[in-house]
């Protein structure tokens, strides 16, 4: 048994963390992609999962979502143990993952559809939610007549319909441009402030987790662990504009860069 | 500012709404065209003539004008619908249904995949005389070679479309809390359903083949007994058009199954998400 891990108080009170993964290992196989790994995640924070590919975010993401089992340990979405995929907890898929016969409007309520909700008040709510990530006006376009940012903003906006307490995000932004991709972190920081809800967000990009995340994990492989936690504070209410040429940020970015450079090949 | 013109998106460039696709009726004018060479090569081909016992086009559709006048034409397909409805229905239901068993579970996969690719490879007329000696000359024979012909690419397409479908869709029918039959339902079936079709497709075709091989290898019945009658007194004109209907009948049949898959997979003409 591994007793390197500090046991916390017991609360019983409704917990701080929204979600706590517990000596999380998984094994596929031969390859080990993650050790007795343990991590917090705040109520009402985004907290980004940062590292180098191969480190196995994805599978940890996965685990949360009780779509992968873990070979040990355990994971807490509100002090209950997972067993499952759970209406507390919504996904955002790397691939957008939508339904290409399936208009927009079908796609972003297919998680009401799927938790029983009667037809004309699922496409209500969907409908606000197409509006509120900036897609009004496409609601019966299909996924093949958007671009690739517009598609994710369709994930989004799925995954934000089903109103889960814990967004999980697999490097939403990996496969939209540039471009598109600045604006969605700006308007990610809005999604915090504005939702009352846990992100839990993978990335590969270091500028990204250090410009959206309260609090950055950073993992890293062989064996796959927790490098650091690291929680940028100084620069968060400085507004959108400002924060990429904050000192503080910029130290951040160098900081991360010189603990992850040697994992690179 | 009305909602039907989509509002721009900032950091969201879409491009050309105003690319239509062509029209339907372009289609059609192109499907007539093609027909009316394919035709004018026939009536050529007759004329000079390719051989005696190749009727003209005309000809042939004389043929089939007077057959359709007397009857004859009528009380023969009254007879090869019968083998030819029961089989593919038998066939794409069942074919269908056990193309998804054998595509969701490797255990049906283990003991079905080898019973429908043995049945594709089998030349058919050597089966023939085994079914015969089995259940005789009537009409089960006939529907099981419509079956053995149509029933294995039904089979292997679905299947196949079914174990093809995109992980990360059916993992996301689970993040989003899916019954497993509403991800077999609203998923997976859609998502296979394009391989599906053209399976029907192949499958409804090589059961047209089946039904007339089993009334020229069986017993001369229905619109094989024209074919075979109208060869033996050399009358040219007839059995070809004997054959020219029957090709249309699978023509039009499979045209009614193209329409069919528009009405109920409205996706499928839409195209796909490639990347
Ligand atoms: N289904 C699987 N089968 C076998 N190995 C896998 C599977 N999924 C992931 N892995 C391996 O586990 C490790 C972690 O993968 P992943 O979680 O996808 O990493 P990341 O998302 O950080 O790039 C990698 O070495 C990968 O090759
Ligand atoms: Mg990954």
């Amino acid at each position: 048994m591994d007793m390197s891990q500090t046991k916390t108080v017991v609360v019983d009170t409704v917990p701080e963390s929204a979600v706590s993964t517990r000596n999380i290992s998984k094994n596929y196989g031969e390859v080990e992609a993650l050790r007795d790994l343990s991590l917090e995640f705040p109520r009402g924070q985004l907290i980004s999962l940062l590292g180098p590919s191969g480190c196995g975010k994805t599978t940890l993401l996965k685990i949360i979502a009780g779509l992968l089992e873990p070979t040990s340990g355990e994971v807490e979405v509100n002090g209950k143990t997972v067993t499952g995929p759970g209406p507390d907890r919504a996904f955002v898929f790397q691939d957008f993952a939508l339904l290409p016969w399936a208009s927009v409007i079908r796609n972003v309520s297919f998680g009401l559809e799927m938790r029983g909700v009667a037809k004309s008040e699922r496409e209500d709510i969907a409908a606000r939610y197409i509006k509120e990530v900036g897609l009004g006006g496409f609601e019966n376009a299909y996924p093949h007549e958007l671009s690739g940012g517009m598609r994710q903003r369709v994930g989004l906006a799925r995954a934000l319909s089903v109103d889960a307490e814990v967004l999980l995000m697999d490097e939403p932004f990996s496969a939209v441009d540039e471009q598109t991709r600045r604006k969605f972190q700006e308007d990610l920081l809005g999604l915090v402030q504005n939702e009352n809800k846990t992100f839990i967000f993978v990335t590969h990009s270091i500028e990204e987790a250090v410009y959206v995340s309260d609090q950055i994990a950073i993992l890293l492989p062989r064996p796959s662990r927790v490098h650091e936690i690291i929680r940028p504070s100084g620069f968060r209410e400085k507004g959108a504009d400002n924060i990429r040429r904050d000192p503080e940020y910029l130290d951040i970015v160098d900081q991360i860069w010189a603990s992850l450079r040697t994992y690179v090949e | 500012m009305t909602n039907a013109e989509p509002t721009a998106v900032p950091g969201a460039p879409f491009g050309a709404p105003g690319t239509k696709r062509p029209l339907p009726s372009r289609a059609l004018v192109l499907k007539i065209v093609s027909a009316l060479i394919l035709f004018g090569a026939w009536e050529i081909a007759g004329r000079v003539p390719v051989s005696l016992a190749f009727p003209t086009f005309l000809e042939s559709m004389g043929a089939l004008f007077r057959m359709a006048v007397d009857g004859t034409l009528w009380t023969a397909y009254a007879e090869t619908l019968q083998p030819l409805a029961v089989g593919v229905a038998i066939s794409a239901v069942l074919g269908i249904a056990i193309g998804l068993w054998v595509g969701l579970s490797d255990f049906f996969d283990w003991l079905f995949s080898p019973i429908f690719i043995v049945m594709q490879a089998a030349p058919l007329a050597a089966l023939i005389p085994l079914l015969v000696l089995a259940y005789g000359i009537g009409l089960t024979s006939k529907v099981l070679v419509v079956c053995i012909m149509a029933m294995p690419v039904i089979v292997l397409n679905t299947a196949g479309a079914v174990r093809n479908t995109p992980e990360s869709m059916k993992e996301m029918g689970k993040a989003f809390l899916a019954s497993d039959l509403s991800i077999i339902l609203k998923i997976i079936i859609p998502a296979a359903s394009p391989v599906i079709f053209a399976g029907l497709r192949l499958g409804i075709s090589a059961g047209f083949i089946g039904a007339i091989l089993a009334e020229l290898k069986i017993t001369p019945t229905g619109v094989g007994d024209i074919i075979t009658y109208s060869r033996s007194i050399a009358d040219y004109p007839s059995m070809y058009a004997a054959i020219f209907s029957i090709i249309l009948l699978a023509v039009l049949f499979l045209n009614l199954l193209e329409k069919t898959e528009a009405v109920l997979f409205k996706g499928n003409q839409r195209g796909y998400v490639s990347d």
